[in-house]
């Protein structure tokens, strides 16, 4: 392969990964606290509508990007109050927050718009554009390397490269700082924290809410960065392959980078591979590549390359003795 | 707090649910009358198609009978206390197998032999299906929840990869398999009605309605009138308890989720055999998320999920009409009226039930307090 191909892979893996990236961050927030989130796919997929819906109506970045981060906080709110406030399974409503994301978005953007549910697309200015075109642009001109670093690094929005600082930013707050410590042993053993007098309840909404922000920021990338406009069910799993990467990151953010990234990066290789016979290989099929994700994350949780360990409370509900 | 008001058992097994559904349905009615819609038209349209003529029961038990498939898988995993997350998969993966025993051997073989191949290949391939994970689980010790999350998605891609590249005949656009021989198809239930001289409109229904009930009494049978049945409840309520009753949980946990994959995989005799008497995509579409809807609206009990999947038919064929004769209506109401449901009668439940449980009490206490002197000492007064 020549040199602006890998750029062009490169650039879309990076695309592709990033709403995995905040998706997986906010799984990672809440199930080190010891709630389980399957329903990362139905508070991205409503964010997403929010985006579009408010992006399209009031023609603001910001309004959009608060609505989609508001409606995924309140429905990881709701999240908390059937399963930390009350001992409510949290699995099975995290089943509902999707079913619930899946059916409501269509029934209010039929209603809304009348567009058999797409939201009518963003303007350009509500989208949010490449970050430093013009230094793309020169960094093309670099030899052997420019278009790696040109189109593969240097060309995309503001939104991919938050994700990829919000990696470290959460590894800080988790492990360098005391709130991180008390969240991480929220997850592993609320008594603990309990009896060390901090709230359980407490850091678990926190986390919720956090968890809440991060959905928003990736349903939003959907609408306002990848494409222009609200469809019905257009997170398509990535909510799930988030939360396959975080279980394949071993609910670690560096780690979970690293699987969002290879996530992203076979989906990225899955489109350029139709059709393609490699030599050796011949033809392989697009299904094996998006289905491996899922196939690796089976296989590590089943310990044959190596461990993944979940945090020890996690799907338990606290009750606090009284 | 769920301790000091606990619902009497009456009150728990059916005023909760019923409770349950009604706040449901008030959420999904808010939102109706959101979007400028009419809730009391909108609901007498959905009755009025989902039981108002021969045709549309019909099709409403047509969508009872896919139903009560998954909502029996979900509800045996559930009573060895696992969940089952994946009857989506396994749905599919039983279609498959279904459609693939059809295909190979439908030219040759007579109904009478292919009928019951058909049935026992789609239960054997939901059985892998689920087996799998519960091995993992047992012996792996992976979740069981992840693992049938992925293999809901390997299982859609697999079928995918094998309509597109496989089955589908050479030449044609559409990604669907040849037509089975006539062997192969489940009779219509137009076709078995007037076998006994009774005049059955045209409809999807066929009678694996039949099957599917049959299912539901084997599931009481096994349940509750087995040691087997015996076990895996134990492994589920208590699993320290059954473990030293020398009952191994691993085993329980392999057997219970291959009886649910097998049950999640009879969905193919419905949909594949019994409607559309060829292999295609989607035909779950969703099918083995409201097995979770129903298993949790039916207490897990056969019973009850024969009464949550006619409900749930009646939401489906009902929505179907509301959508054609309601303008700016969609399906999707039905779906999320599902979501709403799957949320309050299942998470939200330990919310509503010591609520329900105190304005029982207070009900009570009113009720006494005209016949008999008052009785004080309520710690919430």
């Amino acid at each position: 392969m020549d040199e602006a191909l890998w750029g062009a892979l490169l650039a879309s893996t990076l695309r592709v990964s990033t709403p995995l990236i905040f998706c997986a961050l906010a799984g990672l927030m809440s199930e080190r606290s010891g709630v389980v989130d399957i329903g990362l796919e139905g508070k991205m997929l409503f964010a997403a509508f929010a985006a579009g819906a408010t992006g399209a109506v009031y023609g603001s970045t910001t309004a959009a990007l608060l609505a989609a981060m508001a409606v995924a906080v309140a429905l990881s709110l709701m999240h908390g109050l059937a399963c930390v406030s009350h001992r409510g399974d949290q699995v099975v409503s995290g089943v509902a927050i999707n079913i619930i994301a899946a059916g409501m978005t269509v029934v209010l953007g039929i209603a809304w718009f009348a567009q058999g549910g797409q939201t009518p697309p963003v303007s350009a200015q509500v989208r949010i554009q490449p970050l430093f075109p013009e230094i793309a642009a020169a960094a093309q001109g670099i030899p052997i390397v420019g278009r790696f670093v040109g189109d593969g690094l240097l060309s995309h929005n503001a939104m991919v490269y938050l994700a990829l600082t919000l990696v470290p930013s959460i590894w800080w707050l988790l492990f360098r700082t005391r709130f991180g410590l008390r969240l991480r042993a929220v997850g592993e053993n609320p008594q603990m924290v309990d009896a060390a007098g901090v709230s359980v309840t407490r850091l678990r909404y926190t986390a919720l809410a956090l968890n809440g922000m991060l959905c928003g920021l990736a349903g939003s990338y959907l609408v306002l960065a990848q494409s222009a406009s609200f469809s019905a069910n257009m997170t398509a799993g990535r909510g799930f392959m988030a939360l396959a990467a975080l279980i394949f990151g071993r609910w670690h953010p560096v780690n979970a980078l690293w699987a969002c990234l290879l996530f992203g990066f076979l989906d990225a290789m899955a489109i350029r591979l139709q059709g393609v016979h490699l030599p050796g290989i011949g033809e392989v099929p697009v299904q094996a590549i998006q289905a491996l994700p899922y196939i690796l994350t089976v296989v590590l949780l089943a310990g044959f390359i190596g461990k993944a360990v979940a945090p020890q409370a996690l799907g338990k509900p606290y009750l606090k003795e009284r | 707090m769920n301790t000091s008001h606990a619902l009497p058992r009456w009150a728990d097994l059916v005023l909760l649910p019923i409770v349950c559904l009604g706040v449901a349905l008030l959420v999904a009615a808010a939102v109706v009358a959101m979007v400028g819609q009419n809730p009391a038209e909108v609901i007498a349209v959905l009755i009025q198609g989902a039981f108002g003529s021969a045709r549309g029961l019909s099709y409403t038990l047509y969508y009872t009978t896919t139903f009560i498939f998954t909502g029996l898988a979900v509800a045996v995993a559930f009573h060895g206390g696992l969940f089952n997350i994946g009857g989506e998969g396994q749905a599919i993966m039983g279609g498959l197998g279904t459609g693939l025993v059809a295909l190979w051997f439908s030219a040759t073989l007579p109904a009478w032999v292919m009928l019951p191949l058909m049935l026992l290949a789609g239960a054997l391939f939901g059985l892998v299906w689920a087996a799998v994970p519960a091995y993992l689980q047992a012996y792996r010790g992976s979740h069981v929840v992840i693992t049938t999350i992925m293999f809901n998605f390997i299982a859609s891609t697999l079928l995918v990869y094998l309509l597109v590249n496989h089955l589908r005949p050479a030449g044609t656009m559409s990604v669907e398999s040849v037509a089975f021989s006539e062997s192969a198809k489940l009779p219509n239930m137009r076709t078995a009605m007037a076998w006994v001289g009774i005049d059955w409109p045209a409809s999807p229904l066929n009678v694996s309605l039949f099957l599917a009930l049959l299912a539901a009494l084997a599931v009481y049978l096994y349940l509750w009138r087995t040691r087997g049945g015996y076990h895996l409840r134990a492994v589920g309520s208590s699993p320290g308890a059954a473990e030293y009753a020398g009952i191994n949980s691993r085993h329980q946990i392999v057997i219970g989720m291959s009886i649910s994959g097998a049950l999640a995989g009879m969905v193919g005799m419905n949909e594949i055999a019994g409607v559309n008497g060829r292999l295609l995509l989607e035909f779950v579409s969703g099918a083995g998320f409201t097995g979770i809807a129903v298993a949790l609206m039916g207490r897990n009990h056969p019973f009850g999920i024969i009464l949550a999947s006619i409900l749930f038919g009646a939401l489906f064929q009902g929505g179907a009409e509301v959508a054609f004769e309601v303008r700016g209506f969609s399906r999707d109401m039905v779906i999320m009226l599902q979501g709403f449901i799957v949320l309050f009668s299942g998470a939200m439940v330990y919310v509503i039930a010591p609520r329900l449980a105190w304005l029982l009490a207070f009900s009570n206490r009113v009720f006494h307090l005209r016949t008999q002197t008052p009785k004080s000492g309520a710690a919430h007064g």
